[in-house]
């Protein structure tokens, strides 16, 4: 078989992809080939379907007739193992080959499980990552009442405030000194670290699991400072790593994700990638890294799709970005993460019982900000960071919780509206 | 296909906030104003934003972007542009994550205060005009057409 496009991935790039090669080119022939076997569906909503808060249908991304009305081919539960980038081909695990025009790897991430004695083969250890997760860890919880969650990321903390809230004792088990690390500051780490206490979780810093004991399931692990804690499941939430399996022995460039440029080309002429298993340029950062985010797996994906069908695009306002809320506690970041005492960066910030603002200003340029409790319109931030705007004039004005572009001077406020102060697009007349 | 836009005249808004009023009713049960107000519970929530800073004053709302950031972040495809080149928001499928509000770069994404989901413009689909154009007092919001150009 040979298609003009060929999407390895059904999650946010590959169907950003689609879209993307189906508004400019409705000719060509697209298949998209997903180890899963499932309608393309939202890993991100998988605790919100745990919690009860949606059906199951709701988890999936796209209408159910999205693969019809976008008139692709679907290869879902075939896992490809390889790619031929000399003869353009994927080579499927059931034998088949497919041959390409061009190809976007879309592989998202796979969870890194970090070594622990005795780990291995028994039936109570979940990952948070994929619907058979999902639906493993759902069979689990009828006769499970506690609970320990092994990292205490974004993954881990959505994990155990569900758990929690269905009356699991849950202890959340992380390596470094406070909980989402490398995500947030330590003023908002230990917000969420109060929020999770209030409701009944502990939260277990500086440690992690060295062994865990039982044969058919887990019936109790033992952390590195020796305590032990019996326990009816495990969840295993550290973290994802990119999932480049295959691209292994080809010449397409792999750092620690698939190197990609600014048109998301691989080093291999008509191969792209995106999303999880990519890495992308940072604008912030100022060199490429993987991002492993919803919007930029899925503009990612759109930008490929786009080089890939002739028109030249290129990603380059991609940088870290989290919207996340822990009982009902709303946090928004972007950009880099820095310490309130840096030297490197003027730090400014306003905390007020729960809610607070922060900036990371650099020559006067936003180069990242918190901002949590009062959400409204907080992408303007993000806006004033892509744009390079200097703030200098108006920074204290950035504290205030009803920020507006009215806060900004002219004629920067008109530059960032007027080009687009058109409001809109409606049905034709 | 021309486009509809609604253009924002700041020099000439008077800050009277009619179109929040209106954006409210245009989104009630009823479509009445005393009845929008008075009795409808919950209330309709207004999806336009005004910016004021005496004497400056101007409306914002969604616009409908060409290259929709709010789409492009929604984990759950609740945002999604119609056949009309409108965003559309559905709130079913919403989870109020909130990338969205992260996403829009003119902070256009409204937050219900009853469901704390995320409101926005919808250029009152099956309403025969948007209401804040059609109401306000001083023509501070205007429609303009324009030829579609794919950017």
């Amino acid at each position: 078989m040979k298609y003009d496009y060929v999407i390895i991935g059904n999650s946010a790039g590959g169907i950003g992809c689609v879209e993307a090669i189906r508004e400019l080119d409705i000719d060509s022939s697209v298949l998209v080939i997903s180890a899963e076997k499932y309608h393309t569906y939202s890993r991100a909503l998988i605790p919100y379907y745990l919690d009860g808060k949606i059906e199951f249908e709701k988890m999936y991304y796209r209408p159910p007739d999205f693969y019809d009305r976008m008139d692709v081919d679907t290869k879902l539960g075939v896992r490809a193992t390889r790619v031929d980038v000399e003869r353009k081909r994927v080579l499927l695990e059931n034998g088949e080959e497919i041959e390409y025009g061009k190809l976007l790897i879309a592989t998202g991430g796979k969870p890194f499980i970090p070594p622990m004695d005795g780990l291995g083969g028994q039936n109570n250890v979940f990952t948070f990552l994929k619907m058979d997760d999902v639906l493993g860890v759902e069979r689990g919880l009828k006769d499970a009442r506690k609970v320990v969650v092994l990292g205490g990321g974004i993954i881990g903390l959505m994990a155990s405030e569900v758990l929690a809230r269905k009356g699991l004792d849950v202890k959340v088990v992380e390596l470094a000194d406070r909980v989402l690390a490398p995500v947030v500051d330590e003023t908002t780490s230990r917000i969420i670290e109060k929020k999770f206490q209030e409701n009944g979780v502990e939260i277990i810093l500086n440690n992690t699991i060295s062994r865990v004991v039982g044969e058919e399931r887990v019936e109790k692990v033992i952390l590195r400072d020796g305590r032990e804690i019996d326990t009816d499941m495990l969840i295993v939430a550290v973290g994802v790593v990119p999932n480049t399996e295959v691209v292994k022995d080809t010449p397409i460039k792999v750092n620690r994700g698939i190197v990609v440029n600014r048109k998301m080309e691989t080093s291999v002429k008509d191969v792209y990638a995106c999303g999880d298993c990519a890495e992308i340029y940072d604008f912030v950062f100022g060199s490429n890294r993987v991002l492993p985010l919803w919007p930029t797996a899925y503009t990612g994906g759109r930008i490929a799709g786009f080089n890939m069908v002739g028109r030249e695009r290129e990603y380059n306002l991609a940088t870290s970005m989290n919207a996340m809320h822990f009982f009902d506690y709303y946090i928004i970041n972007a950009g880099l993460n820095v310490p309130n005492d840096s030297e490197e960066f003027e730090v400014i910030y306003r905390l007020e019982g729960d809610s607070y603002r922060k900036f990371a200003l650099k020559d006067g340029r936003i180069a990242g900000f918190i901002i949590a409790g009062k959400m409204e319109r907080a992408g303007i931030f993000l806006k004033l960071m892509e744009e390079g705007i200097d703030v200098s004039a108006f920074k204290d004005k950035l504290l205030k919780e009803n920020f507006g572009f009215i806060d900004i001077p002219e004629p920067v406020r008109w530059k960032l509206l007027e080009d687009k102060v058109k409001l809109g697009v409606v049905r034709e007349l | 296909m021309a486009k509809i836009r609604i253009v924002s005249k700041p020099e000439v808004c008077i800050g009277c906030h009619l179109c929040e009023v209106w954006c409210t009713v245009a989104h009630s049960k009823s479509k009445d104003i005393i009845k929008a107000f008075l009795y409808e519970q919950p209330r309709a929530q207004p999806r336009v934003v005004v910016e004021e800073e005496l004497p400056e004053t101007y409306a914002l709302q969604c616009r409908h972007c060409n290259e929709p950031k709010c789409v492009a972040a929604c984990i759950a495809g609740a945002l999604y542009k119609d056949d009309d080149g409108v965003v559309i928001h559905d709130e079913e499928k919403c989870v109020a994550c909130y990338s969205c509000i992260m996403a829009c770069p003119y902070g256009a994404i409204r937050i219900n205060l009853e469901t704390k989901k995320p409101l926005k413009c919808d250029l009152c689909r099956g309403l025969d005009h948007p209401y804040c154009v059609k109401y306000c007092p001083n023509n501070a919001l205007e429609i303009v057409v324009e030829a579609e150009e794919f950017v």
